[in-house]
């Protein structure tokens, strides 16, 4: 079905900027009314835990389909951001809106660790992900389809104990994958992840983003990383944003290019020069 | 190659099943040495029979029917006093795992009640029932609920709250949660306390039956000690030895068909 549709439709995956992925073509065989991510809207949003004061008052706004970075020291709030975009966590004051047609499905939340039933074979564990569908006679095949694009769908009879790291924390991409949401939101997804495993599991992030074009929103301490995958850095400093820097570079993107490093750079600088003033 | 070859030889070499029989052997010499000392007239007959003699009392009772009743009649006792303790003990597990409520309700009387030893109430049981089947069963059950209901707690309490999170994130509703993520992540220490449970069983059905009935193992090897017929009490000895085995053994094949997702389960 899907190499059906790519000869069908060359003309028009062409056209598409490289920045907006050639989502059509994936989503129309399950959701033809929703074809593309869900813009997000954030204004004076706040949270605190006690005392703490952690976000203080961000204002926002991602465009459908951008692949947004959130860079920031440990503890300045970029986790507890992500967690209350994805609604795991209730807003003291501001608002959070996506389109107006969202619904629960449209936003998944992948996390450092796999987080996969021990109990469950690899393919029920991407089942999991169907939500309420997950009852459906076509659960069974859609949740093969999101493994085999993982490239993990010769494991899908085995228990998650015997997968390595990177093989899991791919079958959680799988899960998050098998709904087709238009938000998805990473908490440090590769974290846990050896250097070489890091660097294809970012291709992959990178590949399934352009594939399918859902809103990408990227939490994580690796400014290299940041500056490889996503459409716009955006560095959080106790609780505000501090600077929202566009990368215009073209995709596929070349690691280690000069473009890239200067970037890199410049973000580093600005986030240790804050270490300085304090 | 050849060296290789010639330090791999044993472990290829192992004949299939003798991994089952292994464990057989030492219960197995120990009979053999004992039969051996019986007969050498080491050990007196009056004092312990030779496994021969056991072996022949229990022949007899067997031919007589005897002792198929007593077995079946433990048997049922201990089952349905299982049943009825492990059921209630499960129920509090569950009800004092998921809800905060219920746990400050009635956590505390359980714990309380918990360190009465059960055996202690026999002779307020005996007052309630009589030597009636109600008396052991009651005793069963009570013995059988703490060991379930502790374990069955502790299991849903350990439960990674992570994955929990997962579930709501996915939209799973409470029974689902339950069902795919709770239970499943309860199990492992469920099946340590049924282990627990069983043991405690055997012990209580056995003691309730030596003070107070009239049928079942504990009654018969109390009968022979009154007629002197120490092989029929030796006999009874080794039947709960091997009763206990049993159940030890049945639960643990309900382990492995259960917990085949469990690394500790797995074969390489």
């Amino acid at each position: 079905m899907q190499t059906a549709l790519r000869t069908i439709l060359p003309e028009t995956e062409l056209a598409i900027p490289a920045n907006f992925a050639p989502h059509a073509r994936v989503a129309r065989e399950e959701r033809p009314f929703q074809a593309s991510g869900l813009p997000l809207s954030i204004r004076g949003l706040r949270k605190s835990f006690g005392d703490n004061e952690v976000l203080r008052g961000i204002d926002l706004h991602i465009p459908a389909g951008q692949f947004v970075a959130i860079v920031g020291k440990s503890g300045c709030g970029k986790s507890t951001l992500l967690r209350l975009i994805a609604g795991l966590e209730k807003i003291d004051a501001g608002s959070i809106s996506f389109g107006a047609d969202a619904q629960a499905a449209d936003i998944r939340v992948m996390f450092q660790e796999p987080r996969l039933l021990p109990w469950a074979r690899v393919l029920s564990n991407v089942e999991v992900g169907l939500g309420r569908d997950r009852a459906s006679d076509s659960a069974q095949s859609r949740a093969e389809k999101a493994l085999t694009e993982v490239g993990l769908v010769d494991k899908r009879d085995q228990w998650p104990s015997v997968l390595s790291g990177g093989q899991k924390q791919r079958v959680a991409l799988a899960r998050a994958l098998v709904s087709r949401p238009r938000v998805l939101a990473f908490d440090e997804p590769l974290g846990a992840l050896d250097a070489l495993t890091r660097i294809s599991m970012q291709r992959l992030l990178e590949r399934v983003w352009r594939d399918q074009g859902f809103t990408a929103i990227l939490v994580t301490h690796d400014v290299s990383e940041a500056v490889a995958l996503a459409d716009r850095v955006l560095v959080i400093e106790e609780g505000r944003i501090a600077d929202d820097v566009m990368v215009n570079a073209s995709r596929p993107r070349v690691r280690g290019s000069v473009e890239l490093a200067a970037l890199e750079g410049s973000i580093l600088s600005h986030l240790l020069s804050a270490d300085d003033r304090t | 190659m050849s060296l290789i070859d010639s330090v791999s030889l044993p472990r290829n070499f192992r004949l299939p099943g003798i991994d089952r029989l292994l464990p057989w052997i030492v219960p197995l010499a120990i009979i053999v040495l004992w039969q051996v000392a019986s007969v050498a007239g080491l050990v007196p007959v009056r004092v312990l029979p030779a496994p021969s003699d056991v072996a022949l009392a229990g022949w007899k009772l067997l031919l007589s029917g005897e002792l198929g009743r007593n077995i079946w009649v433990s048997f049922w006792r201990a089952s349905i006093g299982f049943l009825i303790g492990g059921g209630i003990g499960f129920a509090f597990g569950l009800a004092n795992g998921l809800s905060q409520l219920s746990a400050k309700l009635t956590d505390t009387t359980l714990q309380m009640v918990r360190n009465v030893p059960h055996l202690a109430l026999i002779p307020l049981v005996i007052l309630w029932f009589g030597i009636d089947e109600s008396a052991k069963l009651f005793l069963v059950a009570l013995g059988v609920f703490f060991p379930i209901y502790l374990n069955t707690l502790h299991g849903i309490r350990t439960v990674d709250p992570q994955l929990i999170e997962m579930g709501r994130i996915y939209g799973m509703s409470d029974s689902e949660l339950f069902r795919r993520v709770i239970f499943p992540g309860a199990l492992p220490s469920i099946f340590v306390g049924i282990r627990f449970a069983l043991g405690i069983m055997w012990l209580t059905l056995i003691v309730a039956e030596t003070i107070a009935a009239s049928s079942g193992l504990g009654y018969m090897a109390m009968q022979a000690r009154e007629f002197m017929q120490i092989d029929v009490v030796v006999l009874s000895i080794l039947i709960y030895a091997l009763l206990g085995k049993l159940a030890d053994s049945a639960s643990r094949v309900l382990e492995r068909a259960t917990l085949a997702w469990h690394p500790g389960f797995q074969k390489n």
